[in-house]
């Protein structure tokens, strides 16, 4: 099977320069630089790389959305937060090869004529951090950044921004607040960041995964790489399989491949060969699908046109045992928790929202309780400032509307059935004690 | 293909429980040094307030007021913005915290493996509920959202390290060989 950015994960010292070296790190460079940024770019866009932190904005095309003529600098900075429930895909990047990031970020920032980047890391991920920090380093020795990358008359920064535990701030337009030292407060859009992003500059925000995959655009050419992929969708990319599989883990597959065959066949089936109730295809934001929806190709306008989203292709699986309604509650009160504050319906709604499937399970739920969930909701959507008070709509929305009957059963008889199962909390490892 | 984590090896301990600061804290030479390092990787001081609130952790163990005090002198910004900011983020620390920060995932991948049973077993083993620190100022114990370690659900942090797959022996462990 085809790997491209998981490929040295395994490799012995894979985040070293000289290991990193000997597996292709920086041979796509010299080459990216004999190109034009503006060929660069039309490369990109013709590969049909979908941002991959959970948008799905074409790469190339934001690349290309930058001002022509504007006398401020430009600014690259690089999503690394992380923080969508389900999604753990970009920290692999960044502890096994640090320097393919760092080489996407060279020719990102040579396409777009950027002379610094920044890499954005939330703040729990100690070991990403200090692998990114003494890449630099040693790209820094070896004359790969600085102020003549790899003997080319062009300069390039890179600098390593820890986060401090907040989910919105990897929202782009929170991200650049965050990084000018302000809390994360989401701006209104447009002004657009390729316009005015970080200190009123034009920048490029992108994940940490999407700029992983230049260098093997760069490599094979924009059409082969789209051809890897599905119409519009080109390339791979790396999901994350979490929730009641028998081998949860991170899987680099063709964008397109079917959710289907992600959960049957890679992961290995339903943990205990119970039957599949819901998944969650894209991160926690995403809204569910049912157990007959999953013949789906996982892109992103396959999964647009059933409804839901491709996201960061965290895919969250649940089992026949699972109860909806306090999985719903679980989702509910993060997103009540990250709320950032700003805009009344997220604050309120999500607080609201919350307080109701609580109360639903603690034996207190009356008979509107499902239409006035689906209502605070729909206030919610389109009513804020930025995506996150979507996302939080969107799996009430979801939840509510398939899985109605179970939340009538709720509200109307109290506890069905102790939906929690002990089962092995991972395979091969000893049962967990009662 | 199934890829697997790798924790940090070498865990960092910060020291945190000792640190009293009733009177006014200073900056020692060498962080006031690193200080202005930070300072000038970025195109504005403002930008650095993150990063200088990050050694401020290393160096006091905790953000009290007095050390959001000289963090706005340094960044020569108003002290009520440097505690806007101190505030917003859940991972800068306001007060004294054990010698280890054990932090549980509560969110969706965990709770489907189980989490509920291995916090409240670490509740049980503690003797602590979630943001309390144990009497001997040894463990913190927090439960927070994903962590980004799903596919090794449950997952907790451990001071720096993370430890996936989590059961009540893994836990038994860890607090065995804590020191
Ligand atoms: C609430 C919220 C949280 C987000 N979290 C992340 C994140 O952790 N990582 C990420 O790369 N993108 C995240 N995004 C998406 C970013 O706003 C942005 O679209 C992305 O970083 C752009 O990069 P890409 O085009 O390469 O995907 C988030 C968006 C929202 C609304
Ligand atoms: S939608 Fe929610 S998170 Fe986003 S800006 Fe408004 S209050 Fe903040
Ligand atoms: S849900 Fe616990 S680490 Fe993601």
């Amino acid at each position: 099977m085809l790997k491209l950015v998981t490929k040295n994960i395994g490799v012995e010292n894979s985040h070293t320069l000289a290991v990193a070296r000997e597996h292709g790190a920086y041979s796509r460079t010299a080459k990216a630089l004999a190109m034009s940024p503006d060929d660069l770019v039309q490369e990109v866009i013709q590969s049909n790389l979908r941002g991959l932190g959970g948008a799905g904005f074409p790469a190339g095309r934001k690349w290309s959305f930058l001002p022509k003529d504007s006398p401020k600098p430009r600014y690259l900075v690089v999503n690394g937060d992380e923080g969508e429930p389900g999604t753990c895909k970009d920290k692999y990047i960044m502890i096994h090869d640090p320097h393919l990031l760092l080489e996407g970020i060279i020719i990102a920032c040579w396409a777009i004529r950027s002379h610094k980047a920044f890499i954005y890391i939330r703040g729990e991920y100690d070991l990403p951090i200090t692998r990114m920090e003494a890449a630099i380093a040693e790209a820094k020795a070896a004359g790969i950044l600085g102020e003549k990358v790899m003997g080319h008359d062009f300069a390039l920064d890179v600098v390593v921004h820890r986060g401090a535990g907040a989910y919105i701030c990897g929202e782009e337009t929170a991200l650049l607040e965050s990084l000018e030292g302000k809390r994360g407060w989401p701006r209104l859009k447009p002004p657009f960041p390729a316009v005015e992003g970080y200190m009123r500059c034009p920048t490029i925000v992108n994940n940490v995964e999407t700029l992983s995959y230049v260098p093997f655009v760069v490599e094979m050419g924009g059409p082969a790489f789209a051809a890897l992929g599905c119409e519009r969708n080109g390339g791979l990319r790396m999901h994350t399989v979490s929730g009641r599989v028998n081998r949860p883990g991170v899987y680099e597959l063709p964008v397109g491949t079917s959710l289907r065959e992600i959960i049957y066949t890679h992961a290995g089936g339903i943990v205990g060969g119970r039957a599949l109730k819901a998944v969650i295809p894209g991160g926690s934001s995403s809204p569910v699908l049912t157990a007959d929806e999953i013949d789906v190709p996982m892109d992103f306008d396959s999964l647009a046109k059933i409804g839901s989203m491709a996201g960061s292709a965290g895919i969250i699986v649940f089992d026949e045992t699972v109860s909806m309604v306090e999985a719903l509650q679980v989702l509910i009160r993060f997103y009540a928790h990250e709320s950032c504050g700003q805009c009344t319906p997220c604050r309120e709604g999500t607080a609201w929202l919350e307080k109701i499937v609580t109360r639903i399970l603690d034996q207190g739920g009356q008979p509107g309780d499902a239409d006035n969930m689906l209502r605070i909701a729909r206030n919610i959507m389109g009513n804020t400032i930025c995506p996150l008070g979507d996302a939080a709509a969107l799996p009430v929305i979801s939840f509510v509307t398939k899985f109605r009957s179970e939340f009538e059963v709720w509200i109307n008889k109290g506890r069905p059935v102790a939906s929690i199962p002990l089962r092995p909390t991972h395979i091969g490892e000893p049962a967990m004690a009662s | 293909m199934i890829v697997n984590s790798q924790s940090a090896t070498s865990p960092q301990v910060i020291d945190c429980g000792a640190v009293d600061h009733t009177g006014p804290v200073s900056w020692s030479a060498t962080a006031r040094q690193e200080v202005e390092t930070i300072i000038a990787r970025y195109p504005d001081r403002r930008s650095a307030t993150l990063p200088v609130l990050w050694l401020a952790v290393r160096e006091f163990g905790w953000i009290s007021h007095q050390v959001e005090l000289i963090t706005a002198e340094v960044l020569m910004r108003p002290l009520d913005e440097i505690h806007e900011v101190v505030t917003f983020y859940t991972m800068f620390p306001r007060r004294p915290l054990g010698r280890h920060q054990i932090e549980i995932c509560r969110n969706i991948s965990c709770w489907l493996a189980g989490a509920v049973n291995l916090r409240d077993y670490l509740k049980q083993r503690l003797g602590i509920g979630p943001g309390e620190t144990t009497a001997d100022g040894k463990f913190t114990l927090s439960e927070v959202e994903c962590l980004a370690y799903c596919e090794c659900a449950p997952a907790l942090r451990f001071d720096d390290r993370y430890v996936g797959n989590l059961t009540r022996e893994s836990i038994d462990r860890l607090l065995a060989e804590a020191e």
